[in-house]
């Protein structure tokens, strides 16, 4: 067995004191740097030293973000370390952070420790999510501002000691030289030498020029794929602090219902110093070992009363449009309605997209530490939270303790694409831990996680109408949606946003119903707006397109089950009805897919990736459906979409080429060709395997996924009933295009690609077959139905 | 509980658990590796997988006491990051992760079966991988890692 290694003897670089106690707090210890090949692979082990951190008294850091200290810190010995609040999750962006802190301070990869989501030591970022840590941290308050404030200081200081003019000063390998006479010099650590900054951000501080880039815009290798593939990697489920106990949780068999009775006399003979812990709905158990705590929570007697009444599936879509709503515009315009009735033609349809749900691969795990009682209460949690700082604050009031002696350290768990059960199982565990008064695990069953544990991603309604007018052209777009909602991210105010803290009996709010305003300003977060509107609000036009006649309306409805972002939220769904409701408007005037977007469309960099795509795949230009496929058989076609996520988000456009079985209703996908801009590319094989990644979990999730239910509760409780794309199934080429714009401003990179693919391989259905669908999944028996139905 | 020998990794110790403890537990929390994970317990994704005398299986639903005494490899067991395997080092060289949760499956599994069938097409070794899940959908890259290691192999 491999033994843990977390001495100090085992750094190779020497770091700060400070560093090396946080590197060790936070579960780390640096380990190696393997040379390979000519590139530097930078590898850490993360083996076993969490098991330290019970022991050891954490030194809190200031976390103030306007703070260079917040940030940066480097020590005598010139290693460099550096605090973030974005996490990593797989998505690679870690590695990015490393690039930017070697590029804007000019040293190499292996000085730097990067430290990133823990309360007792990083800035508050907020959330991971959202495709926002490209833009945040190459923002005017993000990590790059605040390393370019800490080298015009280090410039000033050299300036000072050397007795040359700043403009006389050049930097290499983190060593301050003067121009004309370069035996001249300091180091950063001479300059600084483990003081602190005592400096606030400087938003006019200059930032290198990536034109000047040498590691940015490279591929280094991600930090952590080596760890990784040789096992060393810790993760949260990894996590093992000494007398800690194993819990599992007894989760409602029904949604909404509440405990009547706990037999605690059901599992008292039960090997392993069973426990049970009841608070509310909240039910528990804790034993020595693991799988004894499995087996006593499977023992464990609970009477509960009758869930909540569920709609009936089958009816959702028709259930959803007489529900009470909570109204909001993201477009208005005033003439939409006489413009459809003087057009010389109106397309219309209705899109349905399901319940899904994140699925991560691990079932989520937390590992708490909570101590003693009152306002002297302490809790240390590690957990694989999207947001150390939202997660402290809600944990607090779940457990009732200040929440300033919460500390939640991040340990990555596996991919989680949005809320998963990461948050609620770290509840979990810091109940648990509170009620034994020792360090508990919990390590959520699959049933946990599917049915018990994650905030799904909504359903959706969408119906869509478009005015044609004599050209062809469109005239008129209106968009009008229902989609449901139920809690979402912790917070410091509600923590019945997720189920745990309802459980415990805080209310998740409610859906107050309100009619919509005119919008104040274009916003289109959401992308509930297509990219061929105007976006015309208060007499500015914010959109992508030129279709000035927009009307677009959401209406949300209380949901029954939790609902929150997962991965290309709203955005996935709006993006699946507009681009594909572009392609039938194409179709209906005979009109070839590319170059219809293109005549609505405005902004040159969202026709750009289109066109990207639309070249790499080798676009046949024509309109679908494809001339001469037969109406019976196997056919193949092609289909596009394209999208600036968020409204002004990253740029991307994929290509679909499908394989249709027409006797079976089976589609294979046997290409998706995608294009992305996301300004500078920061590492191009990171945003490559981000982008493949996207592609193959957005063809996943259109033509497998749907969370089921019946009467009473969620019946999608493996994978077995929740099926997705797995190995063994036919792989399709993934080609990958990338828009490189150094000089324009960062944008989100992971969640855009995956926002287009549903629409991408209608649009190929129906170019194969003549047969629009209009439901996710695309399960053989839709297919069939949409093939009977064709004209 | 009964005392236990497990061989793992060429290493032998002795462990206290009730003989029908999934053997998963037994590696994660008395023995401490991070190799084997659990993601589903029921034989469904394939991150608990290990070799048992050479061949994978899903340790969530093998009972220890039928491991004991046998020849247990978990990716741990492969190679190290100073002296990674062939196969660790084609997927470092491929980038073939994201989380990388689920990599204990799809490299044990892909390595069995290459090493059985070196000539396998990237068509074959995706088909032989059936019923792993890669939730990061990062299946492009590691038939990539796969068909180099089959290279390997071959030369
Ligand atoms: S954890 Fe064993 S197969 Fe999923
Ligand atoms: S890389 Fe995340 S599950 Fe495979």
């Amino acid at each position: 067995m491999r033994t843990a290694s977390s001495t100090k003897s085992n750094y190779p670089v020497a770091m700060t004191p400070d560093a090396l106690a946080a590197l060790e707090n936070a579960g780390f210890s640096r380990r190696n740097f393997l040379k390979r090949a000519g590139a530097l692979i930078v590898t850490f082990s993360m083996a076993g030293s969490a098991r330290k951190l019970a022991a050891q008294s954490p030194v809190q850091r200031g976390t103030a973000l306007n703070q260079v200290d917040s940030w940066i810190a480097i020590a005598r010995d010139e290693s460099i370390t550096a605090y973030s609040g974005k996490c990593e999750f797989g998505q690679g962006f870690s590695t990015v952070q490393y690039q930017l802190i070697a590029e804007e301070l000019n040293v190499p990869l292996d000085r730097i420790t990067l430290i990133f989501c823990d309360t007792f030591l990083t800035p508050d970022q907020g959330v991971t999510s959202g495709s926002q840590s490209h833009p945040a941290e190459f923002g005017a308050t993000g990590l790059r501002q605040a390393l370019a404030t800490a080298r015009e200081a280090l410039f000033q200081m050299a300036s000072q000691q050397l007795n040359v003019p700043v403009d006389q000063l050049m930097v290499e390998d983190g060593v301050i030289k003067v121009t004309a006479n370069p035996s001249r010099q300091m180091t950063y650590g001479q300059l600084i030498g483990s003081k602190t900054f005592n400096l606030t951000l400087n938003n006019r501080a200059v930032v290198k020029d990536p034109s000047r880039y040498s590691i940015l815009g490279t591929s280094v290798p991600r930090y952590d794929i080596p760890a990784k593939v040789t096992g060393e990697y810790q993760y949260v489920q990894n996590v093992r602090v000494p007398g800690m106990l194993h819990g599992k949780v007894v989760r409602p068999p029904a949604v909404g219902a509440k405990v009547i009775s706990v037999n605690e006399g059901s599992v008292s003979g039960l090997p392993g110093n069973v426990k049970v812990v009841v608070k509310n709905d909240f039910v528990g158990v804790v034993a020595d070992k693991e799988w004894q705590a499995i087996q006593a929570a499977e023992a464990l007697e609970v009477k509960w009363s009758q869930g909540d009444p569920l709609p009936d599936q089958q009816e959702l879509y028709a259930w959803m449009r007489k529900q009470p709503t909570r109204d909001a515009y993201t477009v208005l315009a005033e003439d939409v309605d006489s413009m459809l009735k003087t057009a010389a033609r109106v397309v219309s349809a209705t899109y349905l997209h399901p319940y899904q749900m994140h699925g991560s691969l691990a079932s989520s795990c937390a590992v708490a530490d909570v101590r003693g009682s009152g306002s002297s209460a302490t809790a240390t949690i590690w957990s694989a939270t999207q947001g150390v700082y939202p997660q402290r604050d809600s944990a607090a009031m779940v457990l009732g303790i200040p929440r300033e002696n919460v500390r939640v350290i991040f340990v990555e768990g596996s991919g989680c694409y949005g809320i998963n059960g990461a948050d609620t199982v770290s509840y979990d565990a810091a109940l648990l831990s509170q009620a034994v008064g020792k360090p508990v695990r919990v390590q959520f069953t699959r049933r946990d996680e599917m049915s018990g544990g994650e905030n799904y991603g909504p359903a959706y309604v969408l119906d869509l109408r478009a005015g044609v007018d004599d050209k062809g052209q469109i005239i008129a777009w209106d968009y009008e949606s229902w989609t449901l909602t139920k809690g979402g991210r912790p917070n410091a105010t509600t923590p019945g946003n997720i189920i745990t803290g309802a459980l415990v009996g805080f209310p998740t709010p409610a859906l107050v119903p309100a009619r919509g305003n005119p919008p104040a300003n274009y916003a289109n977060n959401g992308n509930a707006a297509s990219s061929y509107g105007a976006g015309v609000v208060a007499g500015r036009s914010g959109g992508t397109g030129n279709i000035r006649g927009e009307r677009v309306l959401t209406h949300s409805i209380a949901s029954p089950f939790f609902t929150g972002p997962l991965r290309s939220p709203a955005r996935l769904q709006n993006t699946f009805a507009n681009e594909s409701f572009i392609d039938e408007v194409a179709a209906s005037v005979k009109a070839d897919p590319v170059e219809y977007r293109r005549r609505h469309l405005t902004d040159s960099r969202l026709i750009d990736v289109l066109n990207a795509a639309a070249k790499a795949a080798d676009w046949d230009s024509r309109p679908s459906p494809k001339p001469g496929n037969a109406r019976t058989g196997v056919v193949t076609g092609r289909g596009i979409s394209c999208v600036l996520y968020e409204g002004d988000n990253g740029y991307c456009a994929l290509v679909a080429e499908v394989q249709v079985d027409q006797e079976t209703g089976r589609i294979v996908v046997k290409r998706l060709v995608a294009s992305q801009d996301s300004g500078p590319v920061s590492n191009p094989d990171g945003l490559r395997n981000q982008m493949e990644g996207g592609v193959l979990q957005g063809m996943s999730r259109a033509l497998r996924e749907e969370v089921r239910w019946d009467e009473q509760a969620i019946t999608s409780t493996h994978w077995r009933t929740y099926p997705v794309y797995q190995f063994g199934e036919p792989l399709p080429v993934v080609e990958t295009v990338l828009v490189n714009r150094p000089d324009q401003p960062h944008m989100g990179a992971g969640e855009c690609t995956i926002t287009t693919v549903a629409a991408a391989i209608a649009n190929a259905v129906f170019d194969a077959t003549g047969a629009r669908l209009r439901q996710i999944p695309f399960i053989p028996a839709r297919v069939l139905l949409a093939l009977r139905s064709r004209g | 509980m009964a005392a236990l020998s497990l061989k793992v990794n060429g290493r032998s110790h002795s462990v206290d658990a009730a003989p029908d403890t999934p053997l998963l537990y037994v590696l994660m929390d008395d023995l401490q590796l991070n190799g084997p994970k659990f993601g589903c317990g029921l034989a469904q994704c394939g991150s608990c997988t290990v070799l048992l005398n050479g061949e994978p299986i899903r340790s969530c639903v093998t009972p220890v006491s039928d491991a004991a005494g046998q020849e247990i490899t978990t990716i741990e067991g492969l190679g190290t990051l100073e002296a990674p395997h062939p196969i660790q080092k084609a997927f470092i060289e491929e980038q073939a992760a994201q989380c990388g949760y689920c990599l204990s499956g799809i490299m044990l599994y892909g390595k069995t079966f290459i090493d059985q069938n070196p000539n396998a097409t990237e068509q074959q070794i995706m088909e032989a991988l059936g019923g792993l899940l890669c939730r990061c959908h990062t299946h492009v890259r590691m038939v990539r890692a796969l068909a180099r290691y089959a290279q390997e192999v071959r030369a």
